[in-house]
């Protein structure tokens, strides 16, 4: 069978596609396949690492990086003009469709930011209740970057590790509110179910078992030579470019800025508990490995103080079956596992929001991507796509 | 009668033993290489706190084949703009080399194709080599970036481990003084030691060149899924596919057994001049034994006929060879003597073959892949000067030895240790030149604002 002559797709005798054209020119101009001394790679939207629907094209020299694009847009589904048909307690599960890895955080922060344009304020046993499932849920999230990015450098272990762990959250999850993924777990004005008899102990228990845990992935990587020889100088993102690009979250904080909405401007109930704020000093993407290890550390510290007193009392303030708020605008920000994720609502005083803008902090943080990967081999490409811990349903929304 | 047909009766007559091995190689190879990747699945499971497979037969025994059979009624795909020929050339070339290079391997004193061929060894090294051709054409034959990718890291990385790896070797040999399996094997009786003990630093220097020679993690980015896809194989589908996977694994059956037969005795069993490990004799027979004991155990057990009729089938083939183990030696005169060296024999060589591929496996699941510019450093910067230094260590060894009749284990050790300085000293050097090279990577990075590229 020579080509052309495919018994599976006939193309028509005489008809050149495009490809065709160019792959003949580039063959006439230079005499090799390739045409040209860069190669260009089209990396994604189905590839293995890309963590889920990225695409990179990437403009290679040999194997070193000199220019990339990201495409993105393959999973868009209109997640912020749904919103203006939706009435406010209705668009509330979208939200956990953005950030599916952490559908708790995106609850948290869209429940929080129309209660502020209500002017309502959730009583201290929901906020409690919320801070610990949220602490819990960006544990769960830092788990799946964790395995996934190892996943990435090559290391296949650790993600079942991970994975481990994380099904203990998502079955406190379950238990509390019957989902595991999408939870939906929170309601504007509080909470819609009380907690179940045994979370505390639920979440003790994992807190206890999660600290040997946890010293298990750092022996298996954080020493391991070949993973620093992986991950040191690689991606490297200095504080100014980080503020410039708007980067958030881990990603700023490995950088050396000391910048954690929970200290910065407390929401839930983040005031009232001690913990640290990791920060790196280089930041390349071991930097950003330790950042967030020691977040998850810092959760789980969260997780502990909560447990020990959940006031009791009410989980629901009182807000109408209709929400009708004021005209007005607000802006709410939280500090979910990936960076700021903030909501930006417009009301026009009808149950539905006029417009909701979403920041979500993947998309701000993939930003940084093509900064970060020039100069860089392909290999770590992957590692550093992996380091900004983007989930593409929150990319594309 | 028809001459030609005498002919092939006396080649038959004559070779018969030969041919029987070469079509049980190539019958059994894989087999074995599916029953590996079964072991890995399951020793990967067992790494990682899971079961693995366990719905295709008991403990999922049966699953390799219907691995293989789903792969042979796959359709056969070949993509529009490959190139067709190399693309069909390439897998059966790496199969090709894998399984011929088996040829002069000594799986236990009786079992080998060919015998006492004076280059052995060589031989075995300078087949598989051809193996990277498959690579390599099927990479660009299927053209697909990230098949030439793959393709090309896999030549820079076999030349550069091959290098390794017969450096290594060279210092076996030298200790051995021949290139024939058997007469290493043999050697290592008479001298009463195996290599692994008088030239540590070529064995651990094979061992790691052999890790990368057949592609596998913590070195296997020609295949680097997280990055090339499936890198050389990305177009192979079906059973083109499978042929190479079957080389792959074919491979590691390849250079366990050279590392066994030069460094670790062959088919020897451990301390076989030490006395009060006699009872190791008896360890196969036992070992057969019991694993036929545990099939018929489980034999009542399964939930369908066929699985029970499979695991009463396997318990038969373990009494049968345990008790070839266990009463053979009386029987010094009968053709049972025969079977019983060899298997004897096939079956320590087997078991180390095993161990160094379990160390393959258990490696693989606990270490992340290294980036490119790391592997060719760790190979020119620290592999292959340390087994020429190894090589020149061993040469004065035998030399102090033989010429100035120092002890040979003293001799030994002094190059050894060394050599082992000479490794520090390397490492050492390494890493001021990496951090060199880190210290240059913003100035690197620094490329020109480039428009978007496609």
């Amino acid at each position: 069978m020579g080509p052309g002559k495919s018994r599976y797709r006939e193309r028509p005798v005489g008809v050149k596609i495009l490809a065709d054209t160019v792959h003949e020119n580039a063959a006439l101009k230079t005499g090799t396949l390739f045409g040209a001394d860069e190669l260009v790679i089209n990396m994604g939207p189905q590839h293995p690492s890309t963590h889920g629907v990225l695409r990179v094209k990437l403009k290679l020299d040999g194997e070193r990086v000199v220019g990339s694009e990201c495409v993105i847009g393959y999973l868009h589904r209109g997640v912020e003009k749904i919103a203006e048909n939706r009435t406010y307690q209705q668009f509330a599960p979208y939200v956990d469709r953005m950030d599916y890895v952490a559908a708790v955080s995106n609850g948290l922060g869209y429940c929080e930011a129309v209660e502020k344009l209500l002017v309502v304020e959730a009583p201290p046993r929901a906020r409690v209740i919320r801070t610990i499932l949220t602490e819990l849920q960006r544990i769960a999230s830092h788990l799946l970057w964790l395995g996934t990015h190892a996943l990435d450098i090559g290391a296949l272990t650790p993600l079942f590790y991970c994975m481990r762990e994380r099904e203990e959250i998502l079955k406190i999850f379950e238990k509390y509110c019957g989902a595991r993924l999408t939870t939906h777990a929170f309601r504007i004005g509080g909470l819609q179910y009380e907690a179940y008899d045994n979370l505390e102990k639920d979440v003790e228990r994992f807190c206890k078992d999660f600290e040997g845990r946890i010293q298990e992935y750092s022996d298996l990587l954080t020493g391991n030579s070949i993973w620093i020889g992986r991950t040191r100088n690689v991606g490297l993102l200095n504080s100014a470019d980080c503020i410039a690009l708007g980067a958030s979250g881990p990603v700023l904080r490995a950088s050396g800025v000391k910048w954690d909405l929970r200290k910065a401007m407390p929401y839930a109930a983040y005031d009232q508990y001690k913990f640290e704020i990791p920060v790196g000093t280089r930041g390349d993407t071991y930097d950003r490995y330790m950042v967030r290890i020691e977040e998850m550390r810092q959760s789980r510290l969260i997780c502990l103080q909560a447990i020990e007193n959940i006031p009791a009392g009410p989980i629901m303030a009182r807000v109408g079956k209709v929400l009708k708020p004021p005209v007005g605008e607000v802006y709410h920000a939280i500090e979910s596992p990936k960076g700021i994720l903030g909501y930006y609502i417009l009301s026009d005083g009808s149950t539905q929001p006029y417009r909701i803008r979403i920041r979500p902090p993947s998309f701000i943080n993939l930003q940084a991507l093509d900064k970060m990967i020039r100069g860089h081999l392909v290999t770590d490409v992957v590692a550093i796509i992996g380091t900004l811990d983007i989930v593409l349903g929150e990319v594309d929304r | 009668m028809n001459p030609t047909l005498h002919s092939i009766l006396a080649f038959v007559e004559a070779w018969w033993v030969e041919l029987l091995c070469a079509v049980l190689i190539v019958l059994v190879v894989p087999l074995i290489a599916g029953y590996i990747v079964l072991v890995e699945r399951k020793v990967m499971a067992d790494m990682q706190a899971r079961l693995g497979p366990m719905r295709v037969g008991p403990h999922g025994l049966l699953q390799p084949i219907a691995d293989a059979l789903k792969l042979l009624i796959k359709e056969d795909l070949i993509p529009d703009n490959a190139d067709q020929f190399i693309f069909w050339l390439a897998p059966v070339l790496s199969m090709t080399a894998a399984l011929t290079s088996m040829g002069a391997i000594a799986f236990g004193p009786w079992f080998q194709v060919a015998r006492d061929i004076n280059i052995g060894l060589l031989f075995v090294v300078g087949v598989s080599a051809l193996g990277p051709f498959g690579i390599v054409l099927g990479g660009w034959a299927s053209n697909n970036h990230y098949s030439i990718i793959g393709a090309l890291r896999s030549t820079a990385q076999l030349i550069s481990y091959e290098t390794t790896a017969g450096f290594a070797l060279v210092s076996g040999f030298l200790l051995a003084g021949t290139l024939n399996v058997r007469a290493i094997v043999e050697t290592q009786r008479a001298d009463q030691a195996w290599y692994v003990f008088l030239t540590p630093v070529g064995f651990f220097t094979y061992l790691i060149a052999s890790i990368a020679e057949t592609n596998r993690a913590p070195f296997d980015l020609p295949e680097a899924e997280s990055e090339l896809v499936a890198g050389y194989m990305t177009e192979y589908s079906g059973f083109r596919w499978s042929l190479y996977f079957l080389a792959e694994y074919a491979n590691m059956i390849v250079v366990a057994s050279v590392g066994t037969t030069l460094f670790l005795g062959g088919w020897l069993r451990p301390f076989p001049n030490v006395h009060w490990l006699g009872w190791l004799d008896a360890v196969p027979a036992v070992l057969l034994a019991v694993v036929g004991a545990y099939c018929v155990l489980r034999a009542g057990k399964q939930p369908a006929r066929v699985q029970s009729l499979f695991l009463w089938a396997v318990a038969l083939a373990c009494f049968v060879v345990a008790l070839i183990f266990a009463f053979a030696a009386p029987f010094a005169h009968l053709p049972l003597q025969f079977m019983h060296d060899g298997l004897y024999g096939a079956f320590w060589f087997l078991l180390k073959v095993s161990a160094y591929i379990y160390l393959f496996m258990w490696l693989r699941f606990t270490l992340p892949r290294f980036r490119f510019d790391q592997l060719m450093r760790l190979g020119w910067h620290i592999l292959i000067p340390l087994a020429l230094i190894n090589v020149v260590d061993v040469g004065i060894a035998l030399a102090l030895s033989s010429e100035f009749g120092w002890n040979r284990w003293l001799a030994m050790v002094v190059t050894t240790v060394a050599t082992l300085g000479a490794a520090m000293l390397l490492l050492h050097w390494n890493d001021k030149y990496s951090a060199a090279a880190s210290a240059a990577l913003p100035a690197e990075s620094s490329i020109a604002e480039d428009s978007h590229a496609g």
